[in-house]
């Protein structure tokens, strides 16, 4: 890929990334701290095809299959972490629980 | 399936995922959509992942399946292990595997092109970028290991301070800087190496020194900052590879992070200079620096 097109994807998600977070009530920080943890595990698709390449060196191999374990913890741990914070907040907060409750049944 | 058409397929797959992280981050920010946000964003990784695994670069799935499975299980006894009250040490702790896997990703690449089974289009372009990936990376891994290791009290949460600190740091850092410098610069295989392994060593150092003097209150912010640098690590190892949807997932979490630290820092009504570097210097300030005297 065109190396100006990455960096006219790379100023506009930049940009996008300052716009998303506003306002975010202070009981959410860890939570949404631990959920973008989860996504910057997204350099698991370059470990992939540093472990998946077939150029013959033993070296890419394993660096590359460390990378996809260690890239595969933080995607893994990271979801179930954030959720599993995220369903501990919810029955804090009885008003939230029972509206969620109610919408569900 | 020819390659123009599955590329096609997989940058589709790319632009799916990029949306639904971009939902999944924006729903995170809610109260009563934040559950739904986090699945979201778990279905745009997973369709990232499956994308990538039908790329033609990808030939040999052994090792790939390999490292699928052993991370699968360790983020999953991680995930459900972990009391709630050592929660932000183990996203610490995540974090830092995240780092240390763009560190070895930008690792990989440099020894593929350094075996010559890739040449680069532009050599200077990718060596800067390779390096970014590692010091980023390096920095991400050893701050948040270290991070963890405050938070989880294996090591002593006061902040550490010694005579000449910030001259050591400045130093340091000088250092990895020209190591850079020269790397990139350098066309000569045996000086290439050498300096890849300086800068490689001294990112790692670099991440434990600056989380050093930073007291195990502060622990929050920082680990806050570290996500958005591993994110940033993350898209800077996409352009090394070439990789848009590493490019933008990876510049959204390291730009909402940078927003994500101000705020919480705002709410400790403190600066992120404070935060950062109130361990220093002669005169320190109350909160942080005061405990440090005893250190």
């Amino acid at each position: 890929m065109d190396i100006i097109t990455l960096f006219f994807i790379f100023t506009l998600a930049g940009f996008l990334g300052f716009e998303l977070i506003a306002r975010v009530p202070s009981q959410l920080h860890t939570p949404l701290m631990s959920g973008s943890n989860a996504i910057s595990g997204i350099t698991i698709v370059g470990a992939i095809i540093a472990a998946g390449a077939d150029d013959g060196s033993w070296i890419t191999t394993v660096l590359g299959t460390a990378a996809v374990t260690l890239a595969m913890i933080n995607v893994i741990g990271g979801y179930f972490v954030t959720d599993r914070m995220l369903s501990m907040f919810k029955k804090k907060d009885p008003a939230s629980a029972a509206k969620k409750g109610g919408a569900s049944s | 399936m020819n390659a123009a058409t599955s590329a096609i397929l997989i940058n589709s797959a790319y632009i799916v995922a990029s949306i639904l992280f971009i939902l999944g981050l924006k729903m995170l920010g809610r109260q009563a959509s934040a559950r739904r946000g986090n699945l979201i964003s778990g279905v745009a990784m997973l369709i990232a992942i499956v994308a990538t695994l039908l790329d033609h670069h990808v030939i040999d799935f052994r090792w790939i399946i390999v490292g699928l499975v052993a991370g699968t299980v360790i983020g999953l006894a991680c995930a459900y292990w972990v009391k709630m009250t050592s929660m932000p040490e183990m996203v610490a702790l995540l974090n830092g595997f995240g780092g240390l896997a763009s560190l070895i990703v930008g690792a990989a690449e440099f020894f593929r092109i350094r075996g010559g089974t890739v040449l680069p289009e532009r050599p200077i372009f990718t060596s800067a970028t390779i390096y970014l990936t590692i010091l980023i990376g390096g920095i991400t891994f050893t701050g948040s290991v270290y991070a963890f290791c405050k938070l989880a009290e294996w090591l002593s949460g006061r902040p550490i301070l010694f005579r000449g600190q910030h001259i050591v740091n400045s130093l340091l850092l000088l250092a990895t800087v020209l190591a850079g410098v020269v790397y990139v610069i350098s066309g000569d295989p045996q000086i290439l190496l050498v300096t890849f392994g300086a800068f490689t060593l001294l990112s790692l150092v670099l991440g434990w020194t600056l989380v050093m003097p930073i007291g195990g209150g502060d622990m929050p912010v920082i680990i806050s900052m570290l996500n958005s640098l591993s994110g940033l690590a993350a898209c800077a190892a996409g352009f090394v590879i070439n990789n848009n949807v590493l490019v933008v997932a990876g510049c959204l979490v390291g730009t909402s992070g940078v927003i994500l630290t101000a705020i919480m820092c705002k709410a400790m009504n403190r600066s992120l200079t404070n935060v950062l570097f109130s361990g220093f210097g002669a005169a320190p300030a109350k909160s942080a620096g005061g405990e440090g005297e005893h250190a």
